[in-house]
């Protein structure tokens, strides 16, 4: 790999010499573990050990739920009641689970905005950011089928909206809803190739992991002045990092642990208060409750779906200009999925030549906006579609694109970024003063 | 001022969180300090006992718990019966046996039968279905800090059924309660924007407790009030027969967890204190 300079691994033994000339997996290891680490990062960077925490932790709990769980819909709700009271810790266990994919959206979600923040997304981590929008789908539906799984009310009547979303698509939307379904309606096919797909995709995941892993070690960590580690010489890049073990390792080792004070609490004290109550009633087809509200991880996506009613001019304007192909309901899948694919393409849009934000006096406010807005989007979509909401969600879904689209084009532009530090080394040392030599 | 802005974000989705549960129509429900609320809330065996007399005396003729196997009534930190007498209360129920082909009394190993009227919901959850009545976009924080929820709903239902309000035609269906939303609600008790002008709606249940529906074992008095309680303690602990276990988990991993942290902020500390410039010893 090449990237910072760094001491590599060198095998002295003779059997550490025999493996490898075979397989260098030490060496691989020992590279990835003491890759050099920007020494400025702060607290926003320990996101990624917390989210793959999250994903051992799912996979793990999971396997074990998938022991004794039934994906039949005369037997899966029942099944769940069985993990809840005769299986040996199954209800701790189910809890984990439950709670896990909550820990585990609100870190994605933090990982994302500290990316946004930061630039991380610029060249050249325009593949890492890619390879990451690509985990938050997997993960967004890896999470949707879950939560289909225990065949409460509202998994049954949520996969029913969301399926039905792909209904909507012109021509071949009814081809694709029965095909995701398996059948006509969502009923006991639809309940097995969730259940098999969900279990799947946390591999599919995994492998996309290594993969965001990969393009970052080769291009370095961002950090939070974004400026690179200089790379001319050894000693030049080991002013500017340290080795991510132990100095990192140990870092995001306290955070994570401070983390899951919280989310033992959350488990242990009020493991249903991100839940849904409806999701105890078992799924009944012909009894749709007052209210289908998705898991609070999908509400900003979800606002943003159901803001672009048929009234709204740009909605009349698509669907004059296709011939009435593109209807309100269509619109509304196109935004949402919209919403991510502009978000995934900021990399391009973003014409700024300085990375950070910490730098960029006007993007700042705009940036927090964003953050705001995304909180305000995620308020709205549990809200009911009508008026001050609706009004409220057309234009936090308005803001949403426009500051992709529109601003952060601009900015590029228009801006006059502030003063930025020469290197990483000067930026430490003006936070915690020039470092002693230490004794040695 | 991320740290800032996270703690802002948190209480945000906290609070849309709590919009996220749904119900119905505006209801009253009153908040009752149960036994095992908060983290370190036990179940007390005597008001379990005496709600799973409720139950069996008055629920059970219409109302079933199919998810509770008899067993767990002798578990401990549940009504805890001693074994002969959940044999014997078991006995009391019929079930249908497949190998038999036939009925026989249930053991332990059954499950409560379920419900024997069709129209009425398996009680086996209620308590937890019932979880995020709090209005229909409540803010989640009644439940986050005063601890309210389906047992309270219960509760309140239970002591909710009054005199039908005066709009009401008297041929109505159902009988009025304060703390029911989801039932049927006459227009003539609407204002002009289709508001309603009085709490609750019409439930297909008729009013199940007076107070003295049962002599209770250990002399407690069972006025209406009293046996709301103990019946909505005793759905609680059907509902979540594992939650002194769970909130016991919880606590020995806080606990764990906060002297590991402790320690890696030490770790942490010394660690970075050569590469921060301050003096390590």
């Amino acid at each position: 790999m090449s990237g910072i300079p760094h001491d590599h691994y060198e095998p002295k033994t003779n059997a550490e010499k025999w493996l490898h000339s075979r397989l260098p997996i030490v060496g691989l290891l020992y590279d990835t573990i003491m890759i050099p680490t920007p020494k400025n990062l702060n607290w926003m960077w320990i996101w990624g050990i917390v989210l793959t925490f999250c994903l051992v932790l799912q996979i793990a709990t999971g396997i074990v739920l998938a022991m004794h769980y039934t994906p039949h819909v005369d037997m899966a709700f029942a099944s769940i009641e069985h993990i809840m009271r005769n299986v040996n810790g199954g209800h701790f266990i189910r809890y984990l689970h439950m709670n896990g994919a909550s820990l585990f959206f609100v870190a994605v979600y933090l990982h994302i905005f500290r990316g946004l923040y930061y630039g991380s997304y610029k060249a050249p981590r325009e593949i890492t950011w890619i390879i990451g929008m690509l985990i938050y789908l997997a993960m967004m539906g890896t999470a949707f089928m879950g939560y289909v799984l225990p065949w409460g009310q509202m998994s049954f009547w949520g996969a029913t909206v969301i399926t039905g979303l792909f209904g909507a698509i012109p021509f071949i939307g009814e081809s694709i809803q029965t095909w995701l379904l398996g059948g006509p309606a969502v009923g006991n096919a639809t309940l097995n190739r969730f259940f098999s797909l969900h279990y799947l995709l946390p591999f599919v995941i995994a492998a996309l992991v290594a993969l965001h892993i990969w393009a970052f070690h080769t291009t370095g960590n961002n950090n939070p002045t974004g400026i690179d580690v200089r790379r001319t010489s050894k000693a030049e890049a080991d002013k500017d990092t340290v080795s991510f073990w132990p100095y990192f390792v140990i870092k995001d080792l306290f955070a994570m642990a401070v983390i899951l004070v919280v989310f033992f609490a959350v488990v242990g004290f009020m493991p249903n208060y991100l839940g849904h109550p409806d999701n105890y009633i078992e799924a009944n087809a012909l009894s749709t409750p007052a209210h289908i509200v998705p898991e609070w991880y999908f509400l900003p996506f979800y606002a943003i779906l159901r803001a672009f009613t048929s009234d709204v001019w740009v909605v009349m304007f698509a669907s004059w200009i296709t011939g009435g192909i593109v209807d309100a309901k269509f619109f509304g899948v196109l935004a949402m999925f919209g919403a991510i694919a502009v978000m995934a393409l900021a990399p391009w849009l973003d014409t700024s030549s300085v990375r950070s934000g910490r730098y960029r006096p006007m993007f700042k406010w705009w940036f927090w906006l964003l953050a705001i807005d995304f909180v305000v989007l995620m308020w709205v979509g549990a809200m009911p579609a009508e008026p001050p909401y609706s009004t409220i969600s057309l234009i936090a879904s308005a803001y949403w694109f426009a500051y992709f689209l529109v601003i952060l084009p601009l900015l590029g532009v228009i801006e006059k970024p502030a003063a930025q530090p020469a290197t990483i080394e000067e930026d430490f040392d003006a936070h915690y003063g020039k470092a002693e030599t230490p004794a040695e | 001022m991320f740290k800032k802005t996270g703690i802002a974000a948190l209480a945000a989705l906290t609070l849309s969180a709590g919009g996220a549960w749904a119900a119905g129509a505006e209801a009253h429900v009153e908040d009752i300090a149960f036994s095992f609320e908060g983290p370190f809330g036990k179940f007390d065996q005597n008001q379990l006992q005496r709600g799973l007399k409720i139950y069996t005396q008055v629920c059970s003729a219409c109302h079933g718990m199919q998810y509770v196997p008899l067993r767990t009534l002798g578990d401990e930190g549940g009504p805890h019966l001693p074994a002969d007498q959940v044999r014997a209360y078991a006995e009391q129920f019929e079930v249908f046996d497949p190998e038999l082909d036939d009925t026989r009394p249930a053991t332990p190993v059954d499950h409560f039968p379920g419900s024997a009227l069709e129209t009425a919901p398996d009680l086996s959850l209620m308590a937890k279905k019932r979880a995020g009545f709090h209005g229909p976009y409540g803010s989640g924080l009644s439940q986050l800090f005063n601890g309210m929820g389906g047992p309270e709903y219960i509760y309140s239902l239970m002591t909710g059924y009054h005199e039908a309000p005066e709009c009401a035609p008297e041929d109505f269906p159902g009988s009025y309660n304060a703390t029911f939303a989801a039932g049927g609600f006459p227009d003539s008790c609407k204002d002009d924007h289709g508001g309603h002008t009085v709490p609750g709606s019409w439930i297909a249940m008729g009013q199940p407790l007076w107070g003295d529906d049962v002599e209770f074992d250990d002399g407690t008095e069972a006025t209406l009030e009293q046996e709301a309680k103990d019946v909505a303690a005793f759905l609680m602990w059907t509902a979540e027969p594992k939650m002194m276990a769970r909130q016991h988990a919880g606590l020995v991993g806080v606990i764990f967890l906060t002297l590991l942290s402790v320690l890696l902020y030490l770790t942490n500390k010394r660690i970075w204190a050569p590469i921060k410039g301050k003096k390590t010893h």
